[in-house]
């Protein structure tokens, strides 16, 4: 059925196809998966005039490059880089025709980390229970692409719109996750609680697909040892023994023993997938009586 | 039966239960109220060793207040069906695991094979479960030192738990035996042999060492 419609020619750090994840199977130890940057792998997919649902590439750091065999839209969103085709600049979050046999060019991410390529008709490979995506802790879905990897693409749904409106995402300063206190709160002392919300924490070179690791102060805990395994959510704050926390991104494990001392609203993953190791983390007690929304993210982005 | 529920972020809810027979028996409840579609809607509920977690709750707190007042039947044995895995009692620990038990392999093998197990919770990597049914006296503790390769398929002890290995990894449980059962199958439906509240009997296959 795959139509063997682009062939990538340089794989760049880590690319994988991502779509909206395969929620629901969290029982059977499969994790949610999906892009990491839900909202810029959805505006990639309205530019090209795709439901939301279909697969994009997303790219880490360094960006690739495809070679389509057929004409397709194409539109790159995320983290903002350099776009070509067959070497000539073209737009970067803007539909792009790209004819057969040119080469489509996601340069490095001029900042942030993760960017989306999304192609009219969605790439199409083997959907595994319900999604397209590569889930880096378990194997599921198709293995990152290679350097000469060949992929699909669907029918193209409709014609794509002829604007949309996309924001330029600024540099992220500083993320500032706001901390839902709980489950395991009580495990840590009021002082490990102090240092969450007043510690300096940078992100992790260590950071991937799974989690988005800390560096700085460690947490005091109030009681030592493992929590018999229990069921973890998106966003959970999890603290291993080191005491930095890390917060779990798209595929984090669905049980764990460690204690997670608080949730961010899943709002705030977005700029956690954009944040360059060595970017300033900042933990704040949610607002009372206010929801958390995304819009209230204070990461300079606009 | 003692219910905590204890807050997951906006949308979630945890809920830790006394023991594991509890947590079972919430699950199976909360199936049972899913399937007669009396549950608001959930995106996971995800059992675990003391616990079930349910996440993409509208309003969790009001989930929470309803769930703390239910009368929850315990879990009745037996029921539904049985899946029978074979296995060849060839692991590398099981005259470890004899010795701590007082027994000869063989006996150890067949001490295994005669129990029935259930699957309590799944977790670690896609069709890996938990199965109860033990009696308390076998337990065993993990290896000491976790091996970096578990070959896949390998049957393991650890706590009170027996599992199955659905492919190679690292991994620290007590080596008995080895199946050829398929644990997870992408192109099965469904793709888990093992989901939580199935029974699962071990029968031997061959002659054991």
């Amino acid at each position: 059925m795959t139509d063997s419609a682009l062939t990538v020619v340089r794989a760049g750090a880590l690319t994988t196809v991502q779509d909206l994840g395969r929620p629901g199977h969290a029982h059977l130890g499969v994790p949610r998966s999906g892009a990491l940057d839900q909202p810029a792998h959805r505006l990639a997919n309205r530019l090209v005039g795709n439901p939301e649902a279909a697969a994009t590439l997303e790219t880490t750091l360094t960006g690739c490059a495809v070679r389509l065999r057929r004409a397709a839209t194409v539109a790159v969103t995320g983290a903002p880089c350099p776009v070509t085709v067959d070497g000539r600049p073209a737009p970067w979050g803007a539909p792009v025709r790209v004819p057969a046999g040119a080469v489509l060019e996601a340069g490095p991410a001029i900042h942030g980390v993760r960017g989306y390529l999304a192609f009219g008709g969605g790439v199409d490979v083997e959907p595994m229970l319900g999604s397209r995506s590569t889930d880096m802790l378990s194997g599921l879905g198709p293995p990152p692409v290679t350097d000469g990897s060949v992929l699909g693409l669907g029918p193209p749904h409709r014609p794509a719109p002829a604007v949309d409106w996309v924001p330029y995402p600024g540099v992220v300063p500083e993320l500032v996750l706001p901390v839902v206190p709980g489950p395991r709160d009580d495990w840590f002392t009021a002082a490990g609680l102090r240092t969450l919300t007043t510690g300096r924490f940078r992100v992790s070179a260590a950071s991937n697909r799974i989690g988005l690791r800390t560096e700085g102060p460690a947490l005091e805990r109030a009681r030592e040892g493992e929590l018999p395994s229990e069921g973890m959510v998106l966003g959970a704050l999890q603290v291993p023994p080191d005491g930095r926390p890390v917060l779990f991104l798209a595929d984090h494990p669905t049980t764990g023993g460690y204690p997670v001392v608080g949730v961010v609203p899943e709002p705030y993953l977005a700029a956690a997938a954009q944040a360059l190791p060595g970017t300033p983390v900042r933990f704040t007690p949610p607002r009372p009586g206010q929801p958390s929304r995304g819009s209230r993210v204070r990461t300079g982005r606009r | 039966m003692s219910m905590r529920p204890l807050p997951v972020g906006e949308h979630g809810l945890l809920i830790e239960l006394d023991d594991g027979d509890a947590a079972e028996a919430l699950h199976a409840e909360l199936l049972r109220r899913a399937a007669a579609r009396t549950l608001p809607e959930v995106r996971e509920i995800v059992p675990a060793a003391r616990t079930v977690l349910l996440d993409g709750v509208a309003d969790p707190h009001h989930l929470a207040a309803e769930i703390v007042q239910w009368d929850i039947p315990p879990l009745t044995g037996g029921r539904g069906t049985t899946i029978e895995v074979p296995v060849r009692y060839d692991g590398p620990d099981l005259a470890d695991v004899a010795a701590r038990w007082g027994v000869t392999p063989g006996e150890a093998a067949r001490i295994h094979a005669s129990s029935l197990f259930r699957v309590a919770f799944c977790g670690f990597t896609p069709g890996f479960g938990y199965l109860t049914g033990l009696p308390e006296r076998f337990h065993v503790p993990r290896r000491a030192t976790p091996r970096t390769r578990v070959p896949v398929g390998s049957v393991a002890l650890a706590g009170p738990y027996t599992g199955v290995y659905p492919r190679s990894s690292p991994g620290g449980w007590q080596l008995i035996g080895t199946t050829d059962a398929l644990l997870w199958d992408a192109a099965r439906e469904p793709a888990a042999l093992f989901a939580p509240g199935v029974h699962v009997r071990f029968v031997p296959e061959g002659r054991t060492r």
